[in-house]
């Protein structure tokens, strides 16, 4: 059994409440802040717990709360991303609907060592019901002399507002998040500048995810130096898992970094095997935009070392035979899944969720996904996966935000690891349109390649 | 730039050139012109904020600075980029820019109708320009593209959203210009559009302005639409003393008859300034409704790139190339080239050719030489 951190109390009945979870230890990190440390020692003590931002990017929290600019007497804001929109990501929203306090004592301390006094939570307007309860929540912790003006008696203010979006992907980009939390159109903008020096109007601000600002509290519970003993290496902490797709236990998971992915799929303790007793094919270890594994790497490294559930771990290899821990939207496929479905309709999703201000993402993510679908449908041609290869080449790095890497990714990928599948739905249209591809040498060991 | 602004150097295809801190790359690089320059389709420099979107002007930087000479990991927009100092850029030095740059071409063409033929923009249109000499010959797209309505912005201009690449020009000329933006960006991604909501007509006393940034055909003068193709017509500088704007346009002519006022633009298709150095950006009514010859004082031919389509015909600002002969000949100007042989050692006029055994050889003459001797 794993180190549980935010889910410990999770369960506890009637969490929900400002009482119960007081009762169960809740909001002692904001006494423990607020009165006995300065604001640059919980920067300190969060750069310590080598926290790493938990919205898939993986960049030390600690390191992008000390770039935060203090010009004097301009505001700074701390904005919590909630617009968790990624497919397969679902961890948030199972943190806020459950234990919706620790989230607001999270910010609370957070806000506090940043000199935010207005906080706010951007979350996807498909959370409609979540709103109500944080809403809730903040109010319990208002009553109770957690928020607003004095806290603690510190001389402290801070409110936390809860501005819902209206369900875009790219909203939770964080300079896109900037924009429709200003009320504009959720465009990315252009870095830099950086949102710590101007972000929400023109002001320094730090945007991070619910589960890395939920995860202060422990840290500043804990101690930086006792949360970072916890996980390997740079991997510091515990990371909630969302996994969904083929296996017997779909549902959000707190890991602890230590445990191989092998056994995060089969142990019963987590998703408990693939189902209906099928094999495993393929998997998307870190929500829809990293790069989709065959069997046989997402256990093994290239190198032949078991492959742990941990930023390193996973991306070892680099995009050649690794993968990215992302977000943690844990997407299993099996045998009897097609990886040129799931592709096209990955590009489909992104080709949806493109805000169109840049031409590369606008255009090329349209034409994929005409592309994918003619192979999908047995229309395709055998030029067309090298064309996907060089529309994906085209987009990657040459856009404005993220959007176009996210969406350039999956397709590189399921194209470098199931090259032949997509060929075989070339060569076999007829048969690809009444049976899949199967397992076929997917999970057989590789070859190592010595160095 | 304010007095004290440090000076950058910045080498851009190793060209080095100084500008003051806060210079954008693509600034810098028009700076020293030609080649050099990356395309721009939606930055413009007249309007704030502009750029970035199209992604045209992408290059490499290979060394950052020269406190921190890292490079940059991505390609940048080079019109967002400010310049740090010892900074070095590579532009057509870079087959990565080369390659990302046909690709953002192929992009920008995916959905573009090619209606050049009927285009009112065609000859003067900056998308032709740019796949002219960025893009490759061919498509691989195969599918059908999207397509829109054409749709009145009033009873003046006309939107052809089909054409349009989505640089926001248009928009940024609204917020900047006008007291009430009315049109904007609906919808996202590959269906996103330029649109009224809903349907409505653009009011402003400036709008008119749009159809001047816009790079391609999408937003064209309602006034002028078919009646002529832009290089029949001849461009003459013009002003007239109105009370909205500068009154400085360039009226585009044929014969006495006027077809169509804009403004006048630079070298970079931007609006140019005007005399008292302000951007010249014109009103309505003389873009639309001055249309008489006798409304307007000429002032003379406007000066038009020699490489441009436009120019034919127009022999202002044509550049002679040199004169080579007299130089290679030391003074000598010969009237014909084949007097060159007059000189030669080899060409003896003396010799009948039709004496001669066989195709005449240096040989044949050396000989004669010698024989005359």
């Amino acid at each position: 059994m794993g180190v549980k951190l935010l889910l410990e109390k999770a369960h506890v009945e009637g969490i929900r409440s400002y009482e119960v979870y007081r009762r169960e230890g809740g909001y002692r990190s904001v006494e423990k802040a607020l009165k006995t440390m300065s604001t640059d020692a919980i920067v300190e003590e969060v750069k310590k717990s080598g926290l790493r931002g938990r919205g898939g990017a993986g960049f030390p929290a600690g390191m992008k709360w000390s770039f935060i600019a203090k010009p004097e007497g301009v505001p700074r804001h701390l904005v919590c991303n909630a617009d968790e929109s990624e497919p397969g990501t679902f961890k948030d929203r199972y943190l806020m609907e459950n234990i919706p306090h620790l989230l607001i004592e999270g910010l609370i301390v957070s806000s506090y060592a940043l000199g935010s006094h207005d906080t706010y939570i951007y979350i996807r307007g498909e959370y409609a019901w979540i709103v109500d309860i944080l809403e809730n929540a903040i109010g319990e912790a208002k009553a109770n002399g957690w928020l607003g003006k004095n806290i603690l008696g510190t001389g402290f203010d801070c409110e936390i507002h809860v501005q819902r979006g209206a369900g875009a992907y790219i909203c939770g980009e964080e300079t896109a998040l900037i924009e429709s939390l200003e009320g504009k159109r959720g465009n990315p903008r252009l870095k830099p500048p950086f949102p710590a020096i101007k972000g929400l109007w023109e002001r320094p601000t730090v945007v991070n995810n619910v589960e890395t600002l939920a995860s202060v509290v422990p840290i500043i519970n804990l101690g930086g130096e006792e949360y970072a003993k916890i996980g390997v290496g740079r991997s510091t902490g515990t990371k909630l898992i969302s996994a969904c797709g083929n296996i017997n236990k779909p549902g959000v998971y707190e890991i602890d970094m230590t445990i191989s992915v092998e056994e995060f799929i089969y142990s019963d303790e987590y998703c408990g095997g693939i189902a209906n007793g099928k094999r495993l094919k393929a998997c998307i270890p870190g929500g829809s935009s990293v790069p989709i594994l065959p069997a046989n790497l997402l256990l093994k490294t290239a190198k032949g070392e078991t492959r742990y559930m941990n930023y390193e771990s996973l991306s070892d290899g680099g995009f050649a035979t690794g993968s990215m821990l992302g977000s943690g939207g844990f997407i299993v496929l099996d045998e009897d899944q097609c990886v040129v479905k799931n592709t096209y309709t990955l590009a489909r999703f992104y080709r949806h969720e493109s805000c169109g201000q840049c031409s590369p993402c606008r255009e090329g993510t349209g034409w994929m996904e005409k592309l994918l679908l003619r192979l999908e449908n047995g229309q395709g041609k055998i030029s067309d996966i090298d064309l996907l290869w060089d529309i994906q080449s085209k987009i990657e790095g040459n856009t404005i935000c993220p959007l176009g890497d996210a969406a350039a990714w999956p397709v590189a990928a399921a194209i470098r690891h199931f090259r032949d599948e997509f060929e075989w739905h070339v060569t076999h249209a007829e048969e690809a349109q009444k049976r899949n591809f199967g397992l076929a040498h997917y999970a057989d060991a590789r070859q190592l390649v010595s160095a | 730039m304010a007095e004290g602004t440090p000076l950058f150097k910045v080498t851009i295809d190793n060209i080095t050139i100084e500008v003051p801190a806060g210079t954008t790359i693509l600034n810098a690089a028009r700076q020293i012109g030609g080649e050099v320059t990356p395309p721009a389709m939606c930055y413009y420099s007249k309007l704030q904020g502009s750029g970035g979107k199209c992604r045209t002007c992408l290059v490499e930087v290979s060394k950052g600075s020269e406190k921190d000479p890292r490079p940059m990991p991505k390609l940048v927009a080079s019109c967002r980029t400010t310049v740090m100092d010892g900074m070095e850029v590579k532009n057509i030095t870079s087959p990565k820019v080369i390659d990302a740059r046909a690709g953002i071409v192929e992009f920008l063409l995916l959905n573009h109708p090619l209606d050049c033929p009927i285009c009112d923009q065609a000859g003067e249109c900056h998308l032709q320009d740019l796949s002219y000499e960025h893009g490759k010959e061919g498509t691989r797209y195969e599918f059908q593209k999207r397509t829109f309505h054409k749709v009145d912005l009033g009873d003046k201009i006309q939107l052809h959203m089909t054409r349009c690449i989505l640089c926001y020009r248009c928009v940024f000329v609204a917020n900047q210009l006008t007291d009430n933006r009315e049109h904007g960006i609906l919808d996202r991604g590959d269906h996103s559009q330029i649109a009224t909501f809903i349907q409505k007509n653009l009011h402003s006393d400036f709008i008119g302005n749009v159809i001047d940034v816009c790079p391609v055909g999408a937003l064209t003068d309602k006034t002028f639409r078919f009646k002529n193709r832009v290089w029949f017509t001849k461009p003459v500088d013009a002003h007239r003393d109105c009370p909205t704007c500068s009154g400085q346009v360039q009226l585009w002519m044929r014969g006495d008859e006027v077809f169509r006022v804009t403004a006048r633009k630079d070298q970079w298709g931007e609006v140019k300034d005007t005399t008292d150095g302000k951007p010249g950006w014109i009103c309505n009514t003389c873009r639309f409704d001055k249309k008489h010859i006798n409304d307007w004082v000429i002032e003379g031919p406007s000066k038009i790139n020699r490489h441009s389509v436009i120019a034919q015909g127009h022999y202002e600002g044509l550049k002679k190339p040199d004169e080579t002969m007299p130089k290679v000949m030391h003074g000598r100007n010969p009237k014909l080239l084949m007097d060159i042989h007059n000189v030669s050692e080899v060409n003896k006029t003396d010799i009948e050719l039709s004496l001669i055994d066989g195709p005449a050889t240096s040989k044949t003459f050396n000989h004669s030489e010698k024989n005359n001797a």
